[in-house]
């Protein structure tokens, strides 16, 4: 730690940085939580109702649907990305160019736009003629409505959505698993242990800090899910696919009300942050208490 | 299982991996090249001949050469105003000893935790009062200052060993020429990785400009290829994949060259 230098104060020099992230962050955050408590159309003045718009939403159903539609496919999207990352990781994390070429064409996906991603799966799962529908239907197997069917668009954009992130998570368990030192599986293996219970008893726990990381992030993209349902569902059939960031973009910029549109984005930011943290937490324990077992 | 059987099946399971993601892209390509003709009689036929004909479509549809250029141009600047603030601030945070050093550093970290998706309105709101909606000011000042860039710095300046400041203000070095000449080069790896990822992120990035933007002024890339699908009757997916192609290939590009700074950016080796 330095003296700090009077010409050229410390906070002179995170002024600008803390400036904007109070006007575009922390000022909004806290005018989104206030705005909850009003009703405003934008063309007449804000009326205060107190918790008003939280009620109305609840007792629409709106509340609980968008929150339980946003859990299910973030439930999805967090254990799709996590398995396939490790089991991606797993199997590719091999020496040679054939491997390399295909961790990187896996990565790509998550290099490219959300638009490109969704536009492709778009016209992939497209119902009359979409490759996927028309390959089913060749094996003689029904029709199958991905994204018409309500019980079905919401595991479906889930699985585009893994798609796309899953070379993420297979990058960061890449480097979890290069980081545990190979004298230890080694030396189980010498030990007797099976390629199994070297996973589970031991690349597993150590890795559990990487689960964390990896689980974590994948709950804050899944809950900030926006582009694959404005270009592939606009949060259809019947709101099945009408998620928190959607539902919040539609109160705003269809019903112009941003007090609707607030009240959703405090009960969104409160779940995201309390989702976080259990999560964080349960893997810190899980950890430890793994760690205690395998003492001798 | 012997040790060559067993590299040999995962060689077979990587290939068969490789072709779920391999796949697809192979099929917008190919899409994106059927003539017309082939796409109205059986959209999923291997097609028998190639044209370029949607991209040339593509082309005519949208700006694509003005919608590059502003996207390029405002995920271009917000990476390198983010590294241009985040290094003082880094600096202050992981260097300097002053009063309200812990609240700083709070008010950085608390600014992780809040997505846009929550804030949006409200800034919205504030672009459009200041008459900023539809104006590259829109799409660039919200993000100017990075949380996470901040946060990346400070870690970064941390093991840069405190001596060497102390020997540079010997010199008679300015904080300026300490922040910017001495200690930006000792962690430009981090900069350059952090730089790329911001950079791919608004490059990509679909919410913020269809928020900010109701009209073609500066519309971006990302938006006007969504349009495609769009307008009129029935959706031409060729000229469809063809835009996706178009909007993925400068990532692809820019990821097969810099892919190694990349990946580092993400937290992988």
């Amino acid at each position: 730690m330095l003296k700090a230098q009077a010409r050229f104060h410390p906070w002179a020099m995170l002024s600008p940085s803390l400036g904007l992230l109070l006007v575009f962050v922390l000022v909004p955050l806290a005018l989104a939580a206030w705005q909850s408590f009003f009703a405003w159309d934008l063309l007449t003045p804000a009326v205060p109702v107190g918790l008003g718009n939280f009620r109305a939403l609840a007792e629409s159903g709106a509340l609980l649907g968008t929150a339980g539609r946003t859990l299910a496919f973030s439930a999805l999207v967090v254990s799709g990305a996590t398995v396939t990352g490790l089991a991606l990781a797993l199997l590719l994390d091999r020496p040679g160019a054939l491997f390399a070429w295909v961790r990187s064409s896996i990565f790509a996906a998550y290099v490219v736009s959300w638009v490109a991603v969704a536009l492709l799966w778009l016209w992939l799962l497209d119902g009359d003629v979409g490759i996927v529908g028309v390959s089913l239907r060749a094996f003689g197997l029904p029709r199958v409505g991905f994204l018409t069917e309500p019980a079905l668009v919401v595991p479906t954009l889930a699985a585009v959505t893994t798609w796309k992130i899953a070379g993420y998570a297979m990058i960061v368990f890449q480097a979890g698993l290069r980081a545990i030192p190979a004298s230890v599986l080694e030396a189980a293996a010498l030990d007797g242990a099976s390629g199994f219970v070297r996973l589970r008893s031991m690349t597993l726990p150590l890795l559990a800090p990487t689960t964390a990381f990896v689980a974590t992030t994948s709950l804050v993209v899944s809950f900030q899910a926006f582009d694959v349902i404005r270009i592939m569902t606009q949060g259809g059939p019947a709101h099945a696919s009408e998620l928190f960031v959607y539902a919040i973009y539609e109160q705003f910029f269809m019903n112009l009300s941003v007090g609707r549109a607030s009240a959703l984005a405090v009960v969104f930011f409160a779940l995201l942050l309390a989702l976080s943290a259990a999560e964080l937490r349960a893997f810190e324990l899980r950890g430890r208490t793994r760690r205690e077992r395998s003492l001798p | 299982m012997t040790r060559s059987t067993k590299a040999r099946l995962a060689a077979v399971l990587a290939v068969a991996v490789g072709a779920l993601w391999v796949g697809p892209c192979v099929w917008m390509l190919v899409t994106s090249l059927k003539p017309l003709a082939e796409i109205v009689r059986d959209p999923t036929a291997l097609p028998t001949s190639f044209t370029l004909s949607a991209y040339r479509e593509v082309f005519a549809l949208v700006p694509v050469a003005r919608q590059t250029l502003v996207t390029v141009f405002v995920a271009a600047t917000i990476a390198c105003v983010q590294i241009a603030l985040a290094l003082p601030a880094g600096y202050a945070l992981a260097k300097l000893r002053f009063r309200g050093r812990r609240v700083a550093w709070m008010l950085v970290l608390s600014c992780l935790l809040v997505p846009e998706q929550v804030t949006f309105v409200p800034v919205f709101l504030m672009l459009a009062k200041a008459g900023l909606v539809n104006t590259l000011a829109a799409l660039i000042v919200p993000f100017a200052a990075s949380a996470f860039g901040i946060f990346l710095v400070r870690q970064a300046l941390d093991a840069v060993p405190d001596e060497l400041i102390e020997a540079a203000r010997l010199d008679g070095a300015s904080e300026g020429v300490i922040v910017y000449r001495i200690l930006a080069p000792l962690v430009a790896p981090t900069l350059v990785a952090f730089g790329l990822v911001s950079f791919v992120f608004h490059y990509n990035d679909y919410f913020w400009p269809l928020v900010m933007t109701t009209d073609d002024s500066v519309r971006t890339l990302p938006l006007g290829v969504a349009l495609l699908r769009e307008p009129g009757t029935g959706v031409r997916w060729h000229v469809v994949m063809a835009g996706s192609v178009v909007l993925s290939l400068p990532m692809l590009a820019l990821f097969a060259a810099l892919q190694k700074h990349l990946l580092r950016g993400t937290g992988g080796d």
